[in-house]
């Protein structure tokens, strides 16, 4: 609303493109801010999966406790995948702001591949240990890692599927001011996804392993 | 924003916030040495338990500053002032909401003496 009327009111006496770009730009970036407060909200419903998880880690119910399931060696695997898609999504931010289409589409691919592994890498691990009997009903403690773990596993698909959904939308429209400000709010999530990952292998399987 | 730096790409001329291929690097290779070596003391145990606790710890939460720092821009610029009240914000609540259920919660476990 306010940019069509900023756009409105400023358009008639000024050079058209110049004011364009700039109510576009504050447009944007208000977008970026209210994405950065719904991503505090989701800092507080995992902080909330993290408590109860901190609560139930204990109650074990006789079944296995988390030193018994987890393999340190693939986790950090997985690390490592989520942690290099981080830096592959800087890299297509860096080309976007120098304009470069293809480099954003590459890069962009590049992250969805890392993304796309550390995914599957996770199915494998739960599909392991529910196949062994250790799936969310064994136990308080297993319900608990698999919502914490399964929610985080849940918002890099959704990244990743907004993350195709922006390939086809840069490959058709290119880099638009639009498509920018989507970009830069995917860079947010995504790097955001990283950080919630970094307390999720500390409290979960380094402190479950030690 | 000033009016002073808009020509076709204004994106690129913005003081703050984007970071650039170092930044992004420096921000990698550190993140990478804190996520290594709280592997290595946890999969090859060289310390007491309670030293390798306090290590993860305290490196996951240097890690978590560096990534808002060079991933996700975070800085003391005036553009990034609301992200960071924001963010303060955020976790103000966090802290009290684990901190105090955890709390509510192990009192209640110690004053069944369930253990």
């Amino acid at each position: 609303m306010s940019n069509l009327v900023f756009d409105g009111a400023k358009g008639h006496d000024h050079g058209h493109d110049h004011e364009h770009d700039h109510g576009h730009h504050d447009a944007g970036e208000m977008k970026i801010y209210g994405f950065w407060i719904y991503l505090m909200t989701d800092c507080i419903l995992f902080a909330s999966i993290f408590a109860i998880y901190a609560v139930l880690v204990n109650n074990v119910a006789g079944g296995p406790a988390g030193h018994d399931i987890f393999e340190l060696p693939y986790v950090l695997g997985e690390t490592a995948c989520l942690l290099l898609s981080s830096i592959t999504y800087g890299f297509a931010m860096l080309a976007m702001h120098k304009g470069n289409k293809s480099g954003v589409l590459g890069w962009l691919f590049v992250t969805f591949l890392f993304g796309l592994g550390f995914i599957g890498m996770e199915i494998n691990e739960f599909h392991l240990l529910i196949s062994e009997g250790y799936g969310p009903n064994r136990s308080g403690f297993l319900s608990a890692f698999f919502t914490l773990v399964g929610t985080h596993g849940l918002h890099v698909t959704s990244g990743l599927i907004w993350m195709a959904i922006m390939m086809y939308q840069v490959s058709k429209h290119g880099l638009t001011g639009t498509n920018q400000t989507r970009l830069s709010m995917l860079s947010l999530f995504w790097h955001f996804l990283d950080v919630v990952w970094i307390c999720v292998f500390t409290v979960v399987y380094l402190m479950g392993t030690i | 924003m000033a009016n002073s730096h808009h020509s076709h790409d204004a994106a690129s001329h913005e003081p703050a916030s984007h970071g650039s291929f170092k930044s992004y690097m420096v921000g990698f290779v550190l993140s990478i040495i804190l996520t290594a070596i709280p592997f290595g003391l946890v999969m090859f145990p060289t310390i007491s338990k309670v030293a390798t606790l306090w290590v993860v710890l305290i490196f996951a939460v240097v890690q978590v500053i560096v990534h808002l720092v060079y991933f996700l821009h975070l800085d003391r610029s005036a553009a990034q002032r609301n992200n960071v009240i924001a963010f303060a914000f955020a976790g103000l609540v966090i802290v009290l909401l684990v901190g105090l259920s955890t709390w509510i919660m192990f009192s209640i476990h110690t004053a069944m003496m369930a253990k």
